[in-house]
């Protein structure tokens, strides 16, 4: 079976994220870019299904400008076999990314996808969901376990009373969690491996899916900035104050 | 002309950053104050195959330069282990030099295999109490007898010797006054560190607990012909070309340290309130270090030109030496302003600067000195009289 891992590349997580003086987004000039972290726990967990006979090719998929064959390098030294790059370098909304990554699984023949749940820059949270239906597949989303039998997956997901479990006919649809797994790091023999391994970039135009944007963004700001707290002299002081001032017991 | 690392060299950043990332500020605490060799760090670097980097890729390494070594080391030391967490690992990628050059098939076999794998370590027994940086003076000799040689002698300042399996050893095979020139009669050996016929002396020191040193006294060793690198008498000869790599591994680990001092005490000062208002806000704790971020980079610049220019095959005694001069000195003055920005909390263990100023001497000292370097520069490239 061939299981497609999409994944994107986003300003890393250790940085501290500042808005453009104009308002327009995000700074990204000399900032660090890696790999969205959810998208990683995808990575290992095909990587994981193919160490266990389970699965035979990995393809990832990044949706994203030409730095983005970075991210994908990064996927290829975690234990990805191939790489597609489908190149860009405007902003792609999720039903964009879900129509790119549909056609690329029908083109490929793709027997089960994993997502992350969201990426970390737009925390959008839509792509996995809409890739489902935009191919008619079952879905499993937010999984913290993910088993495979015969034709299905078995995928435990994080809810908010606790953990369900769903058996979905395959090929389906799986988005990550953040307790899925613990993503490896790459060896350095690994990262040289994945130098010579293929990676192909291709263009929206290619596979013949519309990618213009629906949403129009108004203006980015940066949260308002936190107000300094207060000191309480005792414990009934404070449930006063919670009582009577916040009104929140 | 493209000053920046390329795509490989930023994952090499990336790689190895992430497996530092997995070893906290306690972790380098525990190793200083217990003196405890960080066994730990060390397996996870050799098992992600980080040990191998400059090794051929025929013997299981990556064959990749100076440049990405360097790349590695910066990482290594400012991901908060310092000079122990470079020392750690930082014979391996250019000690081992004369073998891949020098050595035979099967001693690369024999020996490089294990070092990459982190299964063994070397201690490098170069320098001596009689000879520091004047290493053709080194009194230590090994006698030819049938099938090896004896060897008897003292080395000093010799690096994980308590850890090491094997030592690679330069000792004399012919007495100096005997050679034509000074620098022959030397010869590498690279042999079992028998502890019954070596002894190993931890000596005490300021910092870098974690990694020791120590001096070794080597009576009558026995070591067969198979253990010797390359031909008898040109030993020291063979260690010249990975002069130049540790000077500027070395340089790039005072770098990576004090770009973690700095960070520290940036964000330090910018929390800090005095007087109603962060002391990062006082030029008088601002200015020196932006201006200490100034002397790291362009010292990490200056590593990366000298190391350009060897792996490119070029001549760069007058940029390694200038670089690791540079960089020392910016990871020293680092890490000192970050004690300082600190004051009373930078004198705690509990803040870490000062068990990173403590290492942070160690660069400026080693491998070479300050002074051996301005001699080097002022015979060598400014064209004036030899000063010693």
């Amino acid at each position: 079976m061939k299981v497609l891992v999409a994944v994107k590349r986003v300003v890393d997580y250790n940085v501290k994220v500042r808005v453009k003086a104009d308002g327009s987004g995000v700074e990204t000039t000399n900032v660090k870019f890696s790999m969205n972290p959810f998208d990683e726990i995808a990575v290992e967990e095909a990587v994981r299904l193919k160490e266990a006979g389970k699965a035979q090719e990995i393809v990832v998929v990044s949706i994203g400008p030409a730095q983005a064959q970075e991210t994908l390098r990064a996927a290829l030294a975690m234990g990805a076999d191939r790489a597609i790059l489908i190149q860009t370098d405007e902003a792609v909304e999720p039903l964009a990314v879900a129509k790119l990554i549909a056609a690329i699984a029908k083109r490929e023949e793709i027997g089960l996808a994993i997502l992350g749940k969201q990426a970390i820059d737009d925390d959008s949270n839509q792509t996995g969901q809409m890739l489902a239906a935009l191919l008619g597949w079952p879905q499993g989303t937010f999984a913290s376990k993910l088993a495979l039998e015969e034709g299905r997956a078995v995928v435990t997901r994080e809810i908010d009373g606790g953990l369900e479990t769903v058996s979905l006919a395959l090929p389906a649809v799986v988005t990550t969690d953040l307790r899925l797994n613990t993503p490896r790091y790459a060896s350095l023999p690994n990262i040289m491996k994945a130098k010579k391994k293929p990676l192909e970039t291709t263009f929206a135009v290619d596979l013949d899916v519309d990618i213009a944007p629906r949403l129009v963004t108004l203006k980015v700001e940066e949260p308002p900035k936190r107000k300094a707290g207060v000191k309480v002299a005792d414990a009934a002081t404070l449930v006063d104050k919670l009582k009577n001032e916040a009104k929140v017991i | 002309m493209e000053i920046a690392l390329n795509e490989d060299q930023r994952a090499v950043q990336d790689g190895v950053a992430k497996i530092v990332g997995r070893f906290d500020d306690e972790y380098w605490t525990r190793c200083d104050s217990d003196a405890r060799f960080p066994h730990e760090f060390h397996q996870a670097m050799a098992e992600a195959g980080w040990l191998g980097i400059t090794m051929p890729e025929s013997l299981g390494g990556a064959g990749l330069g100076v440049t990405e070594a360097a790349i590695m080391m910066h990482e290594v030391a400012r991901g908060g282990g310092g000079m122990a967490a470079a020392s750690a690992l930082h014979v391996n990628l250019f000690g081992p030099h004369p073998i891949v050059v020098h050595g035979t098939r099967e001693q690369q076999e024999r020996w490089l295999k294990p070092l990459i794998d982190g299964r063994e370590k070397v201690a490098f027994g170069v320098t001596e109490p009689n000879a520091g940086l004047d290493t053709t003076s080194i009194e230590t000799f090994a006698k030819k007898t049938a099938g090896g040689y004896h060897v008897r002698g003292r080395k000093m300042w010799t690096t994980t010797a308590q850890e090491a399996d094997r030592l690679l050893l330069l000792a004399r095979t012919t007495p100096k006054t005997e050679c034509a020139r000074k620098a022959d009669g030397m010869t590498l050996f690279y042999t079992p560190l028998d502890r019954s016929r070596i002894e190993v002396r931890r000596i005490e020191k300021m910092g870098r607990a974690a990694v020791d040193s120590n001096a070794l006294f080597i009576d009558d060793l026995f070591i067969p012909d198979e253990d010797r690198i390359g031909e008898e008498g040109k030993g020291f000869r063979y260690l010249f070309d990975s002069l130049n790599p540790e000077r500027i591994l070395f340089g790039m680990e005072a770098v990576g340290l004090g770009r973690d001092a700095l960070r520290r005490a940036s964000a330090y000062a910018k929390e800090r309130v005095v007087f109603g208002h962060p002391i990062g806000q006082n030029q008088a704790i601002q200015h020196p270090l932006a201006e200490k971020w100034a002397y790291l980079e362009s010292a990490y610049w200056m590593c990366l030109r000298a190391a350009w220019l060897y792996d490119q095959g070029q001549p760069c005694g007058a940029e390694a030496n200038a670089a690791k001069l540079i960089a020392a000195r910016a990871g020293y003055d680092a890490a000192l302003q970050a004690v300082m920005t600190l004051g009373g909390m930078g004198y705690a263990k509990e803040y870490q600067v000062e068990r990173l100023f403590r290492e942070s001497v160690l660069p400026r000292i080693i491998p070479v000195t300050e002074q051996l370097i301005l001699s080097y520069i002022g015979e060598n490239v400014l064209d004036l009289p030899k000063s010693y």
